[in-house]
Formats: structure tokens, C-alpha cells, sequence
């Protein structure tokens, strides 16, 4: 059977012309009614040795194929798709054929399940949201559904990754989708590898280069150090770096394209945070995100495992789930009283300038301690760590590191003045993107916590921004670094340390031992902030490398 | 008044002296504001402030203002204003949002005055009142402007931004109790100093912060802004709503704007990022800088002139550890270099011309072009005779027409029309497109066609031994013939209807004249300005001096014949010769068997009745029966696809491009096929054949080409009721819950091609509005509009 006539496409199904998807739909039916046919007459005739092989591959690729029909009925936002898709692996099942069913609870596995928007009973604005995500990228990812809780900055998103990704920039689209690899690869995100891995294949990129970051060319290999470094010291980098791939010969990049490789690799630095953060599951149609055996055997393991968490860690949340609930409302009671005290003493007590300076070298300090151990080093045995060398590299603490590194002052170097600026000029549109982005991020609050309702949220969500680039030795001359030890107890202190230095370390007794009382909403918002912060830490080191260069 | 009058004669009194100059400084400058005696500058940076006097011939550091052991952040400094009435007088702006006030009388080596601890942010900007000699005014990042009374310890007021920062305040110069504050968000708020609870007026500015404004020194109601969006607007407040009555694009984010003494309409810019440069712009002309100072090298990050009523000095700080005093008369002026002429061809063949008037006066006398009606049209700049700058070029506008009916496209139009590309065998193709050049006239056009259909479309293939034969020949000769064939820009086609013609017994210059005009429309470049005559004369030799050449290559062209052929048969009797020509007899027989000969034989003598052409095209027939692969003609077929675009004619590239498909395609580098691509659907759009250019645009296998119909496919649509974006649907308005679009005939919501009247916006479905008005041509929604559509 010629393979021509069996190849699936998918794209289809993205139309929002009902007509058009269902055509596609019933494309898909037949060539799976056929293989299956296939299948059953290859069972049906005498065994031949040599057909064995022809079979199992067979096999496979429907299998890739109904596994992909599953998470289309359970994820496409379109109400037709999802039903026939979900008609399609019933009547396959009635062939004798055995179908998959998905493992995990839901997109994410810190969440439960019945927390998370269903795919089907979002609203209008949603709908659009979902509709447009589908289109551009033929599945709703686990990623999407979660961050829904907050559609506003959902929008703005997927805006930004859409055009990073697809539309139009100086670097070729495998490049792009690669450049998300190795990024995400440094963190050992195999969510995200296997994600962009499919999407590098579909655009057209050479298989061999996954075998790892040797087997690509040498531009992208030059790349790696920057991405070392970014990803876990950026304050290190400097103009030679910048140098050092811009003047490479016949490998060299240019400026418009090494801007968007460094925004393509902060933004998955950070969707690794966040990957990790809110323990986001396999996507269904992935690798560990469905399985073919009967429900009775148990899956747990399975998905941990190719997330990179530690499974012991599952067995602990109930213990640290069943914290009295009278102590963890006082812990949100203690939070407001200090906020206020906070927002009212101010003006009578001022610190003295030593005070204020002291206070930022504290806290740097401080945070090197909250972190638990880097001693457990685990280097990653899975196929992960091919897509990047010198495991080893990690995060190492801003202050700790022998050498003295001057503070980066934001008053002399910022996103909205210069970052935004540099970022423009070089690959126009997506300055304003991600300006919009930060901004939303920054600025997002229903004024609720937890219970309570009509606070000003802005001095908290202050604290943990400037936290987070008080981590990278980025410190604001006109922020009181006192407040933060106020505002951040030492839970939460150490999930976001975890989260944005090693997030591969983060486990869900992190996630749940800090803030007890708040929503899930609420804690996917926290995310959002520490992951945004991030990636603004990380390009404004690597924009101020490349400002110095230009100079 | 009187301070007026003060000023003037101060100035009278000791006139500015000085050159160009720099001096070092410790550290990088955030800001430097100047004294009034126009004799010290203050510079301001994270760890610098400092006091230089300027000298003759040299700055000089006259007072170190940061004294004391540990560095505080108080000191370190995002702005520095130096009070205009009080030369004791500075107050500075910390980046740890403290406001600091410096006394210089003071006796003691610390002279600092007072410090005000009320802003929970970076102070962006402060500024004294230009008058009064105890108000200052902040603004900072926590979005509040404060007013203080430096003899009262705290604020006497706070002026609320709405949580958005602010990146300026300035005193207005003119009125006395106004100031306007930029935004982070793109707003500019006018208030007024004594009603803190509102701002009096608020308008939207830029796209993205507004880092600096400044008030017109002498023009009431102007204020500059300058924005991250690489922008500085003029805005004239006088009038009940703000309006922008100038704009200048400049090429980085704009960090500082400031008015330039004595000229109305220029201002000096810096930016924030990337370009180091200060430039000093005329508002009315704002593409080119009236004057550049390329001292820095790295971004300046503040300018100020040094005297207020002198237009020749410019101090700038800068983050790369100077400062720079400018001078006027030693500026750069980019519009000495730059390149005063435009040239524009128009679409039927009109060219115009644009040049400063003094060059094109003199030149026009010299040279007339022959033929042409001549319409300059002068535009003139009025220029102000207050204004010393004369740089403002005038500059003549001349266009050249074409003769009318020798410039007519009209074949382009109807060609790029009835072409069939695609869809059809590509004999059909073929055909059909040979038909159409044949009724629009263009027989030389309709000839390829006739000869592609004859090469790529004939049965069967070449058995071996036969192919290596022709093969060797091919190869052996191929290429210096080509260039022979090249350097005469002649195409086969056009050969063969020249002799056409002269054996119908015509005068034989006139019809090469007729054929040169007809390549002429094609090849636009460079007819009028060369003057018609000289392409002509050049066809005219080739044909009258190489007749027999011509002759020859055809059946060359056809086949790629040795080259031995040609010499012998210099001697031969025209006609004869292309009898003689084909290489076998056997060629002959298989022709007569042919269907497709008869069929092509029938075409080419109802075309032309005379029987060279006609042998022409049994010739090469009668090659391809002898079974030799299209592959064999590639070559040649390519080298007249840019025969053809090279001549100007790209839409029969492209045709035939497209048509021919796989066939030809990989011969021709992408680049080529793209060049001619963009080149040709350039065209189609410009003569506004949207749907030709679609076609072409998806038919293309160019990836950059295809690619164009795939950008910028979202259409945005406005509701009619409330005139704004609908964001989710195309028919339904979020905002006002109702269905935008109504059919007026059916009533139902249209979801697809809505098309209405643009007299009375009612409209519907296309199908039914076309209904409708073959039966009534007044609007079917009833309001009496006699609707018109296009």
C-alpha cells in the first residue's frame, strides 16, 4: 500500500469552516478504516516471518493516529470534531482494534481536574481563544488549558509565541522550533522537547540534528554556550559572547537573528518554569500521555517519570495536603495585616540609605540559602539530555560564585526604555508583543486573595517581581528589599527559587506547601509573575550584552 | 516684560564666545541642565554631579556637589534643573525617588538643602517654575506629580496620574499657572496648578511612553513630545482640542526634546537607544535633519542650549562619559549630501521627474525632448523671511507623457486577463494563449506560443541512440550560439513576422519600424528618456545588415544546428534555405503522418498564409517527430523567457513559466522565477487585476511568492452601530448585542461577502443585491437612495 495514500493531514480540522472539517474528518475515517482493514487481514492470513515486521510498523502508525484522535475528541474546541473523532474510536474499537485512553488526571497533575476549564464549556471570549490556538498550532496544549485561568494574559500569549514561532522573523521555522528544544532541553522539560520535537519534524527539519546538538549545523551549535549560560547565570554573559557568534565567519548570526533566537530561548526558559511550576502533564497524543492497556494496571509512575518529577513525592501531598484549615486561614490573615502595616508605617519610619543597601545584599544572600540542596545533582538519564552538553551547568548562586559581578542597576538599563527599544529595531513587532505581555503580567489582579476580596494586590505582586530579579542581582533603586522578607514566607521563597532557577526540582509538595489557602487560579497567577520576571531578567542581561557590543 | 528686557541686554551685554569642544567626565550622565548666566553646566549621573564651567576654550570642573563618605543613593541622579531665576538654586531627582534641592550659597562643603522623601518611586523628571522662584514640580514612576514650596517642608500638592508613570514635567513658559506631564501609556495631561483633583485636558499622544515634552519658547500653545515609538509631535494647545501640526520620524526612540532659541521651527532631539547622534530638526521638514552632531559615541542622554536666546550653542551629556559643547556652524547637514532628485515611472508609460529647480532650469533649456508635451508643475515652498535657514530646497515637479495611443497598456490588461494558466491540457494552454496574443496584435508573442505547444507536447520519446547524437551536437554548439543569438536581442518570433510581412511585398523599413514601436511599449525603461529613435535604428540595422542571419537562427533556435550549417548558407535564396535545413528527409514523411502536425499546420496557415513561416513551423514539427525530448529545448525556451523579461514584457515570463510548469522550472534559479514573479504581480496589482495577481500568486511554486496570499489574511470589521472593532465574530457585535451586518433584501446576518452601497451603507448578500438591482436600482432597504455599486 503506498504510503502517499495513507498520509494523514491533519490541518484540516484547524479550519473554522465546519464543511472543511468535516471532509477532513472523514478523510481520517477512511484511512483508518483502511489500515485497520489491513491490519485484520495481515492477523487473518497464515504467519510469515518476514510480514512480522511490516505489521508491527503498520501497527504503530495507527496507533499514532487513533492516539491522536483521542486527544482531538477530548481537546479540539470544535463540538463536531470532537464527537465524530470520539464516534471514529468507538467503531475502530467494535473492529477488535485496541484504542487508547488517557493517562493522568487532566492537563495538569497539581491541579485537579474538575479545578481546570472543560474543553466545551468555556464561554464565547474563550471559545475564540481556544479556536485561535487551535488553529494556529492543530491542538490545544495542556499549557493553554491551564493558563486559561487567566484569559487576558492567555491572549497575549499565544499572540507572542504565535509570532515567534510562525509568522514572519529572520530565522527559518525549524530553526525556531529547535531553538525551543535546546532551550527547554536545559531544563530537562521533555514536555516541552517532545512538543517542539513533532512541530520541528513538521515543519520540515532534519531528524538527524535531534540526535542531538553535534548533529546540527554549526550555527545552532555556537548558540549552546549563550544558552548555557542564559539559562542559568545570565548575569555572566557579556559582550564577547555576543561577539563570539556574531563574528563567526560563515557561522555567524546576525543581529536580527540572534534577538530572535534570545527571545525564543528566554521565552522557553521560562515556559519551562511554568511547565514545571504547575506540574503541566504529557500532552495526550505525546508519549506518556495515553496508554493502550486496560485501566487496572497503575499508571502513576509512568507520567511522573517522563515529566521529570519524582513519584515519591505523590505520597507525601496527602500528608501536607491535611494541614489544619484554621492555620492556613491565619496565614492569609497574616499576609493582609502585613501588607497593611506595610502600606501605612512607611511613611513615618525611613530607612537610612546603608539600611536600604544592606537590605538587597541580604536578601541576595538570603535566597542562595532558601534553596534546599544542590548537592543532589541528578544528571538526566533520559533521551532529554542529548539535546545539550555540559550537564553539569547550573544555576549558581548570584553572590555565592567567588567572583564579584556589579549589581544591574534597572535604572540604568530597563525593559521600557532600552530593551523594548533594541528588541524593536532588530525584529520589528515582537518588542510591542512581549512589552504587552510583561505589562499584563505585571499588572494583572482581581483585587481578591484567596477569600477576601477588594485588596490592593500590587505591593505583594511588587515583592515577588523584584524578588525574582533580586535573585539575578537586578535591583531597583526605589524598592525597600525589607518588604519582601515581610511579604514571602519561606514556602513560598523556596517554590520560587525552585521554579526559576531548577525548575526540573520542583515536586508538588512545593506546590501545595506554599500559600495553602489560595486558589489554584491563584497560584497559576504567581506562576505567570515568575515566569514573566524571568524572562525579563534573562533579556535584559542579554540585551544589555548586546547593546555593549553595538557600542 | 522686564525680565525680558533683562535677559536681552545681558546678552547684548556679553556676547557667547566658544568652539566645539569636549571633556571627559568620571562617569556616565543621566541629565545636565544649565545656569543662567550661560556660563556653568551641571552634569548629573548615578555617580556623578558636578559643576563645569564653561570657558573659552575648555570646560572646567568648578565644584564637586557629591561630597561626603558613602555613596547614597540619594545622589544618584535621574534628573538635574537648574533654577532659571536663581543661579543658587538646583534641585535633582533620584533614581531611589527622593527630590533633592541644592543651595550653592551655602557656606559648608555639603550643599545640600533640603530632601523630600514623598515619592515611593523613581523621579523621572523635576522642574522649577520659570518665574516663580520657590515651586518645583516632580514627576515620578509611582504615577504622582507633586508640587512643592521649597520653603515649606512637604508637598504643597499631588497631582494624580492614574497609576501610570510619569516621564516629564514641564512647566508651560507662557502661562503661568500650567503644566503639561507625559505618560508611560502614551497620554499627555495638561493641569493647572491650583486644581490638583483633575487634569484639565488629556490626550493620547503616542504609541508607547511619551519620555519628554517641551513648551515652544515663544509660540503659546506649542508643545513638542517626543516618544518611544520614534516620534516628536508638534501640538498646538491654543486651540480647543490639541492638535498635531507637525511630525517628525526619526529613526530611535526620542529621550530628550528641546526647542532651539530664536528659530520658530527647530528642536533638537537625542534618543534613548542605538542612534548616539543629537540632531536639531526644522518641524517643517521632516524627513532630513537641518543639522547633526555626531560627537558621541554612545547615546546622548541629555541636551540643553546654553543661553536661551542664542541659537548656536548646544551642551550635551552623554553615557559615554562627556560632555559636548556644539556649535551650529560646525554641525553636519545631512541635506547637503543628501540626493535632491526623485524619478518615477507611471503606469502607462508617464515619467516623472523631480529636482531642485535651479538644476532642472538650466538642463530643460539645454535639452529638449523631442515629441513630448512637456507639463511642469513648480511646487514652491513659501519661505519665511524671518527665517535665516535657507536650507529649505524648492523643488520642480516635470512630467513627461507619452504619446497618446503608443503608451497604451491596454494589451497588458486584456493579455493578463484572458491568459489561461492553469486547469487545461497544456496544449490548450497553449493554444488558447497563442489565440489571445493573435487577437490583441501580438503575433510575435503568439508565435512562442505556437512553438511551445509544438515542443512540449508532442507523443513519444527518443530512443537512445538517436539522443546521444543530437545531444553531442547540441552541447558541442549550444552555447556560442546563444551568445550570437543574445547580442542581437532578437527573438525568433520577431524574425520570423518581419520577414512575414516583407514577403507580403510592404516597404520593408516600415515594417520594422511597426515592430520596434511594439517592443518598445514592452521595454518601458528607457524609451523616453533615450529618445525613441536610437532602439529604432539599432532593430533597423540588425535587420536590414543581418538579414540572412536572422533567417538562419531561426531554425537553429528550433533545433541548435551546428554552426557549419550557417556560413555555407549565406549564398542560398532566402526561402530555399529552410527547406534545406532540416537535417533528414525521413523528417518529412513522419510529419505528413502526424496529427498533431496537421493540426498546427491548419493554425500556422490560417495565421500566415505564406509559406516561409509556414515552413518554419513544419520544421521544427518535423524535429520534434524525430522524437527528441522537451528536455532538449530547455535550454533555449529559458533563454527566451529572459529574452522576454529583459525586454520588459515579464507577463509572457511568467506565463509561460506557469504554464510550462516542472518543465522548465528547474532551470531557472528561484531568484529569477521570484524577481519575476514580484515584478509581474507588481503590475497586476498597480493596474488593479486583483484576481489575475491571485491567481498568479497561487499558482506560483516559489515559496517566497506563495507565501503572499497566506500574510495579512485577517479582515477587521467595525460595527456599524457602534463603530468599533468586533473582535469575535465578523457579524455580531460584542458590545452592543446585535447582528452588525443584515442582508437588506433577506434579512438574515451575512456571513460571507457582504457587499453594500458606499452612498447609503445598506448592503447585503452579494447574490441578492445583484438580484435586487436587476430589478430596481433604488437601495433595498427603503431609505430612496439610488444605490451604485462599482
Amino acid at each position: 500500500m503506498a504510503e502517499g495514500e495513507n498520509e494523514v493531514r491533519w490541518d484540516g480540522l484547524c479550519s473554522r469552516d465546519s464543511t472543511t472539517r468535516e471532509t477532513a474528518l472523514e478523510n481520517i475515517r477512511q484511512i483508518i478504516v483502511r489500515k485497520t482493514e489491513c491490519l485484520r487481514l495481515m492477523k487473518e492470513t497464515p504467519y510469515r516471518p518476514a510480514d512480522g515486521l511490516s505489521n508491527a510498523v503498520s501497527l504503530d502508525g495507527l496507533n499514532k493516529l487513533l492516539a491522536h484522535l483521542l486527544m482531538l475528541s477530548k481537546r479540539c474546541p470544535f463540538k463536531d470534531v470532537r464527537e465524530k473523532s470520539d464516534f471514529i474510536l468507538k467503531s475502530v474499537q467494535e473492529l477488535g482494534i485496541r484504542i487508547p485512553r488517557p493517562l493522568g488526571q487532566g492537563p495538569s497533575r497539581f491541579i485537579p481536574e474538575k479545578e481546570i476549564l472543560q474543553v466545551g464549556s468555556e464561554d464565547a471570549q474563550m471559545h475564540t481563544l481556544f479556536a485561535d490556538s487551535f488553529a494556529a498550532l492543530g491542538r490545544l496544549d495542556n499549557i493553554t488549558l491551564v493558563m486559561v485561568f487567566h484569559p487576558q494574559y492567555l491572549e497575549s500569549f499565544l499572540k507572542t509565541q504565535h509570532y515567534l514561532l510562525q509568522m514572519d522573523g529572520p530565522l527559518p521555522l525549524h530553526y525556531r522550533h529547535y531553538i525551543g528544544i535546546m532551550a527547554a532541553a536545559r531544563h530537562q522539560c521533555s514536555y516541552l522537547v517532545n512538543l517542539h520535537v513533532n512541530d520541528f519534524l513538521h515543519v520540515g527539519g532534519d531528524p538527524k540534528w535531534l540526535n542531538g546538538l553535534e548533529n546540527a549545523p554549526q550555527k545552532l551549535q555556537n548558540l549552546g554556550e549563550l544558552n548555557k549560560v542564559l539559562a542559568h547565570r545570565p548575569w555572566l554573559i557579556t559582550k564577547e559572547h555576543i561577539e563570539g557568534l556574531l563574528k563567526a565567519e560563515e557561522h555567524s548570526w546576525s543581529l536580527a537573528e540572534l534577538v530572535h533566537a534570545v527571545v525564543l530561548l528566554t521565552h522557553y526558559h521560562s515556559l519551562a518554569s511554568f511547565t514545571f511550576g504547575c506540574g503541566i502533564s504529557p500532552e495526550i497524543h505525546c508519549d506518556g500521555g495515553h496508554t493502550f492497556r486496560p485501566p487496572s494496571v497503575s499508571n502513576y509512575c509512568i507520567c511522573d517519570i517522563t515529566n521529570g518529577n519524582h513519584s515519591m513525592d505523590e505520597m507525601q501531598v496527602n500528608s501536607a495536603g491535611n494541614v489544619s484549615v484554621s492555620d492556613s486561614f491565619f496565614e492569609v490573615e497574616a499576609l493582609m495585616e502585613k501588607m497593611k502595616q506595610l502600606q501605612e508605617c512607611r511613611e513615618e519610619e525611613e530607612a537610612s540609605q546603608e539600611e536600604m543597601a544592606s537590605r538587597f545584599e541580604i536578601e541576595k544572600r538570603e535566597s542562595m540559602f532558601v534553596f534546599s540542596s544542590d548537592d543532589d545533582e541528578v544528571t538526566p538519564a533520559r533521551d532529554v539530555s542529548r539535546h545539550f552538553e555540559d550537564t553539569s551547568y547550573g544555576y549558581k548562586d548570584f553572590s555565592r560564585h567567588g567572583m564579584h559581578v556589579p549589581t544591574f542597576r534597572v535604572q540604568d538599563y530597563c525593559w521600557e526604555d532600552h530593551g523594548y527599544s533594541l528588541v524593536n529595531r532588530l525584529y520589528p513587532d515582537v518588542g510591542q508583543l512581549i512589552d504587552e505581555k510583561f505589562h499584563i503580567a505585571y499588572n494583572l489582579t482581581y483585587n481578591t486573595m484567596a477569600m477576601h476580596k477588594d485588596v490592593d494586590t500590587s505591593m505583594l505582586r511588587r515583592a515577588i517581581w523584584n524578588y525574582i530579579h533580586c535573585m539575578f542581582g537586578i535591583r531597583y533603586d526605589d524598592y525597600d528589599y525589607g518588604e519582601i522578607n515581610q511579604l514571602l514566607d519561606r514556602s513560598f521563597k523556596v517554590y520560587i527559587k525552585t521554579v526559576v532557577c531548577t525548575p526540573e526540582k520542583v515536586t508538588k509538595r512545593m506546590y501545595d506547601s506554599f500559600w495553602r489557602q489560595f486558589k489554584h487560579s491563584e497560584k497559576v497567577h504567581v506562576n505567570l509573575l515568575l515566569i514573566e520576571a524571568r524572562m525579563q531578567a534573562e533579556l535584559l542581561y542579554a540585551l544589555r550584552a548586546i547593546t555593549r557590543y553595538m557600542t | 516684560m522686564e525680565k525680558m528686557s533683562r535677559v536681552t541686554t545681558a546678552l547684548s551685554g556679553s556676547v557667547l564666545t566658544g568652539r566645539t569642544m569636549h571633556c571627559h567626565l568620571d562617569a556616565p550622565a543621566n541629565a545636565i541642565s544649565v545656569c543662567r548666566d550661560a556660563a556653568q553646566v551641571v552634569v548629573a549621573g548615578r555617580s556623578i554631579f558636578k559643576i563645569y564651567a564653561i570657558e573659552e576654550e575648555q570646560f572646567v570642573e568648578k565644584l564637586n556637589l557629591r561630597v561626603g563618605r558613602k555613596p547614597s543613593l540619594n545622589l544618584s541622579c535621574a534628573d538635574v534643573v537648574w533654577h532659571q531665576m536663581d543661579e543658587n538654586l538646583l534641585a535633582t531627582a533620584a533614581t531611589n525617588g527622593v527630590v533633592v534641592t541644592w543651595n550653592l550659597g551655602r557656606p559648608s562643603r555639603n550643599k545640600q538643602d533640603q530632601l523630600f522623601t514623598e515619592h515611593k518611586r523613581t523621579v523621572n523628571k523635576v522642574c522649577f517654575h520659570p518665574t516663580e522662584a520657590h515651586v518645583l514640580l516632580s514627576g515620578s514612576q509611582d504615577g504622582f506629580m507633586k508640587c512643592f514650596d521649597l520653603r515649606r517642608k512637604d508637598s504643597v500638592s499631588t497631582f494624580s496620574g492614574q497609576s501610570e508613570s510619569v516621564r516629564d514635567v514641564q512647566f508651560s513658559i507662557r502661562d503661568y499657572f500650567t503644566f503639561a506631564s507625559t505618560f508611560e501609556n502614551g497620554n499627555v495631561q495638561l493641569w493647572d496648578i491650583r486644581r490638583p483633583d483633575r487634569c484639565e485636558r488629556m490626550f493620547t499622544a503616542h504609541n508607547g511612553p511619551v519620555f519628554c515634552c517641551d513648551w515652544h519658547p515663544e509660540d503659546r500653545g506649542w508643545l513638542a513630545t517626543g516618544g518611544r515609538d520614534k516620534m516628536v509631535k508638534v501640538w498646538d494647545m491654543a486651540t480647543h482640542r490639541a492638535k498635531e501640526v507637525h511630525c517628525v520620524q526619526t529613526i530611535a526612540s526620542v529621550a530628550r526634546v528641546k526647542w532651539r532659541p530664536e528659530c520658530r521651527h527647530h528642536l533638537a532631539t537625542c534618543s534613548m537607544m542605538v542612534d548616539h547622534n543629537v540632531y536639531v530638526w526644522d518641524v517643517r521638514r521632516p524627513f532630513v535633519p537641518a543639522a547633526m552632531f555626531e560627537e558621541h559615541r554612545d547615546v546622548t542622554t541629555g541636551i540643553a542650549w546654553r543661553h536661551p536666546h542664542d541659537p548656536s550653542f548646544l551642551l550635551s551629556g552623554s553615557k559615554d562619559s562627556t560632555l559636548c559643547q556644539h556649535l551650529f556652524r560646525d554641525a553636519s547637514q545631512p541635506v547637503e549630501r543628501a540626493n535632491p532628485e526623485g524619478l518615477c515611472y507611471g503606469l502607462f508609460g508617464d515619467l516623472a521627474f523631480a529636482a531642485k529647480e535651479s538644476l532642472v532650469a538650466t538642463e530643460s533649456g539645454r535639452k529638449p525632448y523631442a515629441g513630448d508635451r512637456r507639463h511642469p508643475i513648480f511646487f514652491k515652498r513659501k519661505l519665511d523671511p524671518a527665517e535665516p535657514f535657507a536650507g529649505l530646497a524648492s523643488s520642480a515637479l516635470n512630467v513627461f507623457e507619452i504619446e497618446p495611443g503608443s503608451g497604451s497598456m491596454s494589451w497588458f490588461v486584456d493579455t493578463a486577463e484572458r491568459y489561461a494558466l492553469a486547469g487545461r491540457p497544456l496544449a490548450e494552454l497553449c493554444d488558447h494563449n497563442a489565440k489571445v496574443a493573435r487577437e490583441l496584435g501580438r503575433n510575435q508573442v503568439a508565435q512562442t506560443w505556437t512553438m511551445l505547444r509544438i515542443i512540449y507536447c508532442s507523443p513519444g520519446l527518443v530512443p537512445t541512440t538517436n539522443l546521444n547524437h543530437s545531444v553531442g551536437k547540441g552541447s558541442s554548439c549550444g552555447l556560442p550560439l546563444m551568445n550570437s543569438f543574445n547580442l542581437k536581442d532578437m527573438a525568433p518570433g520577431l524574425g520570423s513576422e518581419t520577414r512575414l510581412d516583407r514577403s507580403k511585398g510592404d516597404t520593408r523599413s516600415d515594417t520594422v519600424l511597426l515592430d520596434s514601436s511594439a517592443t518598445l511599449i514592452t521595454n518601458e525603461d528607457n524609451e523616453e528618456t533615450e529618445g525613441s529613435d536610437v532602439p529604432t535604428d539599432y532593430l533597423l540595422g540588425d535587420v536590414e545588415g543581418e538579414d540572412d542571419e536572422l533567417y538562419l537562427l531561426d531554425p537553429e533556435h528550433a533545433h541548435s544546428e551546428e554552426p557549419e550549417y550557417v556560413l555555407p548558407q549565406e549564398a542560398f535564396p532566402l526561402r530555399h534555405e529552410i527547406v534545406d535545413t532540416p537535417p533528414g528527409p525521413e523528417h518529412l514523411q513522419d510529419k505528413a503522418d502526424s496529427p498533431h502536425v496537421s493540426g498546427s499546420e491548419a493554425d500556422a496557415a490560417s495565421l500566415v498564409p505564406v509559406d516561409s513561416s509556414f515552413s518554419l513551423i513544419s520544421v521544427s514539427h518535423a524535429l520534434c517527430d524525430s522524437r527528441l525530448p522537451p528536455d532538449f529545448f530547455s535550454a533555449l525556451v529559458c533563454d527566451m523567457l529572459r529574452f522576454y523579461a529583459e525586454q520588459g514584457d515579464v507577463q509572457m515570463a511568467v506565463s509561460v513559466l506557469i504554464v510550462l510548469g516542472e518543465r522548465v522550472r528547474k532551470d531557472i534559479d528561484e531568484q529569477t522565477q521570484e524577481h519575476w514573479y514580484t515584478s509581474y504581480i507588481d503590475l497586476l496589482q498597480r493596474f488593479c487585476l486583483w484576481n489575475v495577481s491571485n491567481q498568479v500568486v497561487k499558482l506560483s511554486t516559489s515559496r517566497a511568492i506563495s507565501c503572499l496570499n497566506q500574510a495579512s489574511t485577517t479582515l477587521h470589521v467595525n460595527c456599524s452601530h457602534c463603530k468599533r472593532p468586533m473582535s469575535s465574530r465578523g457579524w455580531v457585535c460584542d458590545r452592543c448585542r446585535r447582528c452588525a451586518s443584515m442582508c437588506a433584501v433577506c434579512h438574515h446576518v451575512v456571513k460571507g461577502l457582504f457587499v453594500w452601497c458606499q452612498g447609503c451603507s445598506h448592503g447585503g448578500h452579494l447574490q441578492h443585491i445583484m438580484k435586487w438591482l436587476e430589478g430596481s436600482s433604488h437601495c433595498p432597504a427603503g431609505c430612496g437612495h439610488l444605490c451604485e455599486y462599482s
